[in-house]
């Protein structure tokens, strides 16, 4: 089965406040999904009823062809879920609480120990065994959620911010383990790090006001920057005033910003609507034989995509993106 | 199917022992319900070889103890939330509610079985109806299953283990006065008769002290029976109803 995770029509309506407004979507095997979105945009709302931990108020969601209402046991099965913020229980020690988790999946034996004794090695976990998890650190108390999410190998898995709280390093080794993994599954996560989606998602999807305000691969949606084929030059001070004056007589120029640090100016050359400028730029900047002491070109920036789209889907306009 | 109540009354029960409340729980029990019979129930000068004063002390003293130990059981899931973790694991609810409830129930039963020490004095010293102290010890564990079910629902319904104790001792208050003469006092003559033993039949004391004094009845213990199974299938209810609060 390809559709692995299949949400339809997903609303989720708390009181006066519509937290979910009908958001559907598929996830595939071999799929690293990303969840972006502002906090509040209905991110963990969404994850907790395809997790089936909320009822939606309309719409559904099955995980591998089940229902996560109607046969909520066979779905839980074949999902991982790491809950928002990592919640366990404080006073078992990892060992103890992965066991707990096994036995619910119904690992007995042998294979229970080989299952918690993986989902431990993967996680880099060792050298915590021993401590209850109210004692651990953020970020170990993270990977414990993780391990608890991977211990039955699940065909789908949905993390909620898997990162938050680790250090760089363990950002990493946590992102390697999930593009290790991504062949097999259909994945989920939410975050709020963009950098992470362009590190392990296949797809992006940003949500707004419990829409979705735009779906694509993490390219396609940097893509819509406006910074898309952007030159940056960084000149001395005092040549600024020149190079600028020379640069602003090209046609397919759509717009110039500049910024100062101590003893330079990066120019930010931003082209009409997405075409290519890079050529133009460094035959002008032979031909008036300009010092440019940096130049780089831009595949447009995911960050600035999300704040276009989210602060617009937020003031009503561009809904759909 | 057992499987999973069975994981979750042992992660549950391990819970209990990983700190000091156990056992100060169970101290505090075994110290109450020897104060209780040697002081207040006069087990010595009554002069006979039972354990009345014992048990009839039971109601009082699983009113005051028992929310403290059912307080936590969901409160503390959805205050943590790992109410989240257990509910998206492929369990029932029902097996979740019942795990977690037996878990209560056995180191209910953990610390009611460590008052031996009472029926080995009276059967030093004389000869006791051991028939009867089984059948009390065995009422009283299905009374205190009475107050747990009824604690474990009522801590469904918040996320503060404080507030779960007061309505718990409250509610449990009710059903344990309904049938004592104060009650009944204060009904008679005004309340018609059918009424107030209807009110009275709810009392764990009504039922409790038949079984105590040796009238080993059907009914007494099928009123437990029903009562847990009532409160739990309602904390089934609740914990569905609340648990994304």
């Amino acid at each position: 089965m390809a559709e692995m995770i299949v949400a339809r029509n997903l609303t989720k309506q708390f009181g006066p406040i519509l937290a979910v407004d009908d958001i559907s979507l598929t996830v595939a095997r071999g799929e690293v999904l990303g969840f972006l979105g502002p906090n509040g945009a209905g991110k963990s709302t969404t994850m907790k009823m395809v997790a089936g931990f909320l009822r939606p108020t309309a719409g559904s969601a099955s995980i591998c062809g089940f229902d996560v209402q109607d046969d909520p046991i066979e779905a839980k099965r074949r999902l991982g879920y790491l809950p928002e913020g990592a919640p366990l229980y404080a006073d078992m020690t990892p060992p103890d609480f992965l066991a707990f988790v096994a036995s619910t999946r119904g690992f007995k034996g042998a294979d229970k120990r080989r299952r918690i004794e993986a989902a431990i090695a993967q996680t880099n976990i060792e050298d915590v065994l021993g401590q209850p998890i109210e004692t651990l650190s953020k970020g170990f108390k993270r990977r414990v959620g993780l391990a608890q999410a991977l211990l039955h190998d699940p065909e789908v898995l949905i993390l909620d911010e898997p990162t938050d709280g680790l250090d760089p390093n363990q950002k990493y080794e946590v992102r390697q383990l999930i593009l290790a993994m991504a062949a097999t599954k259909a994945i989920v996560i939410s975050t709020h790090i963009l950098e992470e989606v362009d590190a392990v998602c296949s797809r992006a999807i940003i949500i707004a006001g419990g829409r979705i305000v735009a779906d694509g691969t993490p390219q396609e949606l940097a893509g819509r920057s406006r910074y898309l084929n952007a030159v940056s030059l960084t000149v001395a001070a005092d040549q600024v005033a020149r190079v600028r004056a020379g640069v602003e007589t090209l046609d397919s120029v759509g717009g110039l910003e500049a910024h100062a640090t101590s003893h330079a100016v990066t120019l930010i050359v931003i082209p009409k609507a997405g075409q290519s400028i890079l050529y133009n730029l460094t035959q002008l900047i032979q031909a008036h034989g300009w010092p440019i002491l940096g130049l780089k070109a831009d595949g447009g920036h995911l960050d600035d995509v999300f704040r276009v789209i989210t602060t617009e889907a937020a003031g009503g306009s561009g809904r759909h993106v | 199917m057992f499987n999973n109540t069975l994981a979750v009354t042992r992660r549950e029960l391990a819970g209990y022992f990983a700190t000091p409340v156990a056992y100060v729980f169970i101290v505090i029990f075994l110290a109450l319900s020897g104060a209780f019979a040697y002081f207040i129930g006069n087990f010595f000068e009554r002069g006979q070889a039972d354990l009345q004063a014992f048990f009839l002390f039971h109601p009082w003293l699983y009113l005051l103890l028992v929310p403290a130990i059912s307080m936590r059981l969901w409160a503390e899931e959805r205050k943590q939330g790992t109410i989240e973790l257990l509910l998206t694991l492929p369990i029932q609810l029902g097996e979740a509610v019942l795990g977690k409830f037996l878990a209560a129930w056995i180191f209910t039963g953990i610390a009611l079985a460590l008052t031996f020490p009472h029926w080995l004095t009276v059967n030093y010293l004389g000869r006791p109806d051991n028939g009867v102290i089984l059948a009390s010890y065995i009422g009283s564990f299905l009374m205190s299953g009475g107050y747990l079910a009824i604690g474990s629902c009522l801590s469904a319904l918040t996320r503060s283990q404080v507030v779960a104790f007061v309505v718990t001792v409250t509610v449990c208050f009710l059903f344990t006065v309904s049938g004592s003469s104060v009650v009944i006092g204060f009904l008679g003559g005004w309340v018609p008769p059918a009424l107030i033993a209807t009110i009275a039949s709810f009392s764990f004391i009504t039922h409790f002290n038949q079984i105590v004094r040796g009238v080993i009845d059907l009914r007494d213990l099928a009123y437990f029976a029903a009562l847990i199974v009532a409160w739990l299938s309602a904390t089934i209810l609740v914990v569905d109803l609340k648990k994304a609060d």
